[in-house]
């Protein structure tokens, strides 16, 4: 079993997946250079959080060019567990791998706190260690947050179960009071339809133990852990 | 023959001219005359505060490393670099761009000193928020923070804010960061070995800047635009890959000195860097990646461009070296060599366009300002506690100050800074104290920044004293020992003798306070001139400090945890309202002076403190300050919004009258609470080190009551004082 | 030489959360008939041709592909120059 995480420059999370992944969970790990125009033999691949190119001309938007993308692209389309976290959702989105597309927070500014999401589907390669409707406490820290899709792409997601994690209450209540950054539908995490590919805004690898506030980012390590153990 | 107004206009007096003709024998080239003004301003030389900071001690209980830029200490096998850095001129006038280059500068020194920044502090001064204007200060200087220290991924944990009409027209923005190095892997700032190169690394240079460091910083402020050429923008992009990228140089071993571009870049890269190696130094001016056309010599010797930096690299590793930075698509060019002549020689176009021992450049004059105590002192001391009434209702001036701009929650703002990236931060904001794990060890970093500027301007001597205690006792109150000191020492103009007295004064009661509590001043910075056409700001040197926590488990917050447990106050209330926030926001009185501190009560009141937390007896430790203890209180209930937790208070048990009980700001007190079996063995160290112990009440749901003398004077709701405490300050901007 | 601006705004059905911002600003201000504010941005390229209809065309597809995503962003753009 084999993690990558893939440092593009103005990746700022990728030494935080790397730290819980090999640390934590004392999986292999390495990181992949963006320039590198093929990919070893991965299991699971981190695109992690950060400002990819500054994020100068819109959020993901140059890194989704970088040479390491065609062959991460190839990857998830053989049904490769590709992961992306905050800035790495936003390339997902970017680069088509999932849909819809990422706006400005609602209240035009940085948001860095704790918050609550709500499992919506656990049969996933990322949630199979949670409880639909349990509660994970994972922290945001973005300034384009607010996922946009149209009725109708929203409706499909529904339908093919492909909201992940929705963001609500302490006790589970999913409302625009516990909306964070105006996200349709509360949504904080979407797979693409054959749901090897999740983009998530909170930040896993900074809820790794209790004492930085929480733990329940391991959930999600772990399942992808457990569902690799099954298929490898 | 250089005209007198070309001079002045930079700066330089007569008599400083004349030196400049005597050292070189001859007329100063035009860039060479560039370079004397930087290099000799109070900015770059301290020269008007050099004599009296070198009261300052440097030793302390753990060892310590001074550099060139920074400094810090050893713990074990690791470096702690940390450094504060004032960007008060360029903030005011564009407080975006002011805030994010003064971060990014500031964590420029952390790294090129070896070191990977981990986390950031800034301690900020507004004017009243009813000005529109500083509201769009802070707002800028708050965005401006957030997009640099966010994009860098280096967390910001913690700082302060205060607000007061001092600072109407001058601004005060402190960055510190903290950065982490193996301590076999330190660099200085120097140049040595003749014949290896010098390279330089980073963004190009532009016209930007230029000037700024002596025009910026040292003329008076007026508010307006037309400065707003001299004003550098910040690329955080850059900057980011640039950590990267040399700490990846670094590992090579190669690089054997390294110097960030700061203030009057090149000039002060390339004397100070041959200066420290006992070297010197020639450069090819041509060889610089430049943004515009025909730049002149002396616009690249001064340039302030941001995101540079200058290496010495041994003799034939440059291409090692450049191929790093190419990697992280940064230009790296060999733009000259080390010397062993001592001089700093600089060619452009074929010729010699300066050539000087870089010595003198860096031994500037230092000047002995006269200095004289402000005549409206000895009035402004005195205050009659019998004619200031007491308040009918305390809850109301309880309320009051717990949504006072100074003293409300910050959440505003220190949510828009992302404070977890790098996953270390085990204090989040919001507590006396930041606290940042070391991963793999069982140890942490406590880090704070404190300066009550109020008490600077009734007493500057005990003022400072207290800026120091304080940021002490918050740390002990996070469970940390106290380690060292960075200042950023931000004053009025220093040629006014009352302002001098204040700079003075401060200096020697932060340099008494450090040596009785054993800390090291290990890094600092002065910014003078911070003055309105009306005013000088209040004198404020502020003090950012870190702390060691042995076992990061026992790291302790300021809110109660949970219903009845016993809560303890270590210290006395004393009959002192002088300098309050209470007598300010109530009384709307600015008097008196600042609370009286005995360093050898603060000493002991530390240390009794610490042991009690090392040893796993507490809750939680608060230390009282701003608003005293009503308000010290009020954080312990509300301070965690998911968990209030409210408290019975009936055991103060103290003479003076109630206001000053509640709400005068006695130094060295801390709010303890604890379990009830705890009780003993806390009063057991207490006793120990003479410390005052009262048991004043315990926590329990909901409510904050006190009560004195069986009559309750303050009873209010958790849920109320939270939402003063906690929405007014985004009421108060929006 | 060609210079090109290329206009890039939110689509007209997305909520712009700046605009209101301004506006708001721009109210207080007592600038009473602003009924609507929408941020967008201008991107400036300087192309080394004389070849208008290429330069359309590449303009074009670079909009589309990278300085402006579609899904929540319009563009226009215009080209002067000879």
């Amino acid at each position: 079993m084999r993690f990558g995480v893939v440092v593009f420059p103005g990746s700022n999370c990728d030494q935080d997946c790397f730290y819980v992944i090999r640390d934590r969970l004392a999986q292999p790990v390495r990181y992949i250079w963006h320039k590198d125009k093929r990919i070893a033999d991965y299991d699971c691949i981190i695109l992690p959080g950060g400002f990819s190119y500054g994020d100068y001309l819109r959020a993901g938007a140059i890194a989704r060019f970088s040479p390491i993308m065609k062959p991460i692209i190839d990857f998830a389309h053989k049904g490769g567990a590709v992961l992306g976290i905050c800035n790495g959702f936003q390339i997902l989105l970017e680069a088509g791998l999932l849909p819809g597309a990422m706006l400005r927070n609602d209240n035009i500014h940085f948001i860095c706190k704790y918050v609550y999401t709500r499992v919506e589907n656990d049969s996933t390669i990322f949630t199979n260690s949670c409880k639909k409707g349990q509660i994970l406490k994972i922290p945001i820290a973005h300034n384009e947050g607010r996922y946009y899709i149209d009725e109708n792409g929203y409706s499909r997601l529904k339908e093919n179960k492909q909201i992940v994690l929705r963001y609500c209450s302490r006790q589970g209540v999913v409302s625009d009071e516990y909306n964070p950054n105006g996200a349709k539908g509360n949504i904080a995490g979407i797979v693409n339809e054959r749901g090897n590919v999740l983009g998530m805004m909170p930040h896993p690898e900074r809820s790794p133990e209790a004492s930085l506030g929480s733990d329940d980012g391991i959930y999600l390590f772990d399942s992808i852990i457990t569902w690799l153990r099954k298929v490898i | 023959m250089i005209k007198p107004h070309v001079y002045h206009s930079l700066g330089l007096c007569d008599q400083e001219y004349q030196s400049i003709v005597d050292i070189l024998g001859r007329e100063p080239s035009n860039t060479e005359l560039a370079m004397f003004s930087v290099e000799w301003s109070e900015h770059c030389g301290y020269t008007r505060s050099r004599k009296w900071l070198k009261l300052l001690p440097k030793k302390g209980k753990y060892r310590n490393l001074l550099s060139e830029d920074s400094g810090g200490i050893i713990v074990d096998d690791l470096a702690v670099i940390f450094k504060m850095e004032s960007h008060n001129h360029p903030s005011q006038v564009e407080p975006k761009q002011g805030a994010a280059t003064g971060v990014g500068g500031i964590i420029r020194d952390i790294f090129t000193a070896g070191a990977r920044p981990v986390a950031s502090l800034n301690s900020l001064r507004f004017g009243q928020l009813t000005k529109p204007y500083n509201r769009y200060l802070l707002k800028g200087v708050v965005d401006g923070i957030q997009s640099y220290g966010n994009c860098l991924g280096v967390p910001t944990i913690g700082g302060e804010i205060y607000f007061d009409k001092s600072y109407n027209g001058n601004c005060l923005v402190n960055a510190m960061s903290i950065g982490i190095a193996k301590k076999d892997k330190v660099v200085r700032a120097r140049a040595k070995g003749n014949g290896n190169a010098i390279i330089y690394a980073g963004a190009s240079t532009g016209r930007d800047g230029i000037g700024g460091c002596s025009v910026l910083a040292s003329k008076e402020f007026k508010e307006g635009e037309e400065k707003r050429p001299a004003v550098q923008i910040g690329d955080p992009f850059t900057e980011k890959c640039l950590i990267e990228a040399t700490l990846e140089a670094l590992n090579t071993g190669y690089v054997l000195g390294l110097k960030d571009m700061g203030a009057a870049g090149l000039t002060c890269c390339t004397s100070e860097m041959a200066q420290a190696g006992d070297s010197g130094m020639e450069i090819e001016l041509e060889r610089v990646p430049k943004k515009e056309k025909d730049m002149q010599a002396w616009e690249l010797m001064m340039s302030e461009s941001q995101e540079r930096m200058l290496l010495c690299v041994e003799k034939g590793k440059e291409k090692t070296i450049k191929d790093i930075f190419a990697k992280w698509d940064l230009q790296a060019s060999v733009i000259g060599r080390v010397t062993d002549d001592g001089r700093v020689r600089i060619k452009y176009k074929g010729n010699v366009v300066a050539d000087i021992r870089a010595r003198a450049l860096t031994d500037s004059p230092i000047y002995d300002m006269p200095y004289k105590k402000p005549a409206y002192l000895d009035k402004l001391n005195k205050l009659d506690l019998s004619k200031i009434p007491l308040p009918q209702d305390c809850n109301k001036v309880l309320l009051k100050l717990l949504s006072s701009p100074s003293l409300c929650s910050k959440k505003w703002v220190y949510e828009q800074y992302d404070h977890m990236v790098q996953t270390n931060t085990v204090v989040l904001p919001g507590s006396d104290a930041a606290v940042i794990r070391l991963k793999g060890k069982n140890k942490a970093i406590a880090a704070t920044t404190d300066c009550n500027s109020r008490y600077c301007y009734l007493n500057p001597y005990r003022g400072a004293q207290i800026a120091v205690a304080e940021a002490a006792r918050n740390l002990v109150c996070s469970g940390a020992q106290p380690a060292a000191v960075t200042d950023c020492l931000n004053f009025g103009n220093p040629e006014k003798a009352d302002r001098f007295w204040q700079f003075k004064n401060c200096v020697q009661g932060i340099a008494r306070a450090c040596r009785f509590l054993r800390l090291p001043v290990v890094s600092g910075n002065v910014s003078f001139y911070n003055e309105s056409p009306k005013e000088a700001i209040y004198p404020t040197p502020t003090i950012g400090m870190i702390g060691i926590i042995d076992d990061v488990k026992l790291a302790c917050t300021q809110y109660f945890k949970k219903e009845d447990d016993v809560v303890i106050l270590l210290g006395l209330c004393r009959a002192e309202l002088g300098g309050t926030e209470y007598l300010k926001i109530a009384h709307k009185k600015v008097r008196g002076d600042a609370p009286a501190l005995d360093l050898r009560r603060e000493q002991a009141l530390q240390r009794a403190t610490l042991e009690a937390i090392r040893k796993g007896l507490v809750s939680s430790a608060h230390d009282c300050s701003e608003g005293g203890l009503a308000v010290a209180l009020a954080e312990c209930c509300i301070s965690d919004r998911e968990n209030m937790v409210g408290a019975v208070i009936d055991g103060l048990t103290f003479n003076s009258r109630s206001d000053a009980v509640l709400f005068g700001e006695s130094q060295s007190r801390v709010i303890i609470s604890c379990e009830k079996k705890n009780v003993p063995k806390i009063k057991t160290i207490a006793a120990k080190s003479k410390v005052p112990f009262r048991v004043i009440g315990k926590t329990c749901a909901e409510r904050l009551k006190i009560s004195r003398r069986d009559k309750v004077i303050v009873d209010l709701p958790c849920q109320m004082m939270s939402t003063a405490w906690s929405d007014s300050l985004e009421k108060m901007i929006f | 030489m060609l210079e090109a601006n290329v206009y890039v705004r939110l689509k007209k059905t997305i909520t712009d959360p700046q605009g209101l911002a301004i506006k708001h600003a721009l109210d207080s201000l007592d600038y009473k008939d602003i009924e609507q504010v929408r941020v967008g941005k201008v991107i400036t390229l300087r192309l080394d041709t004389k070849d208008k209809k290429t330069a359309t065309r590449q303009i074009d597809e670079m909009s589309k592909k990278v300085l402006a995503n579609p899904i929540i962003e319009d563009y226009s753009f215009d080209i002067k120059g000879e």
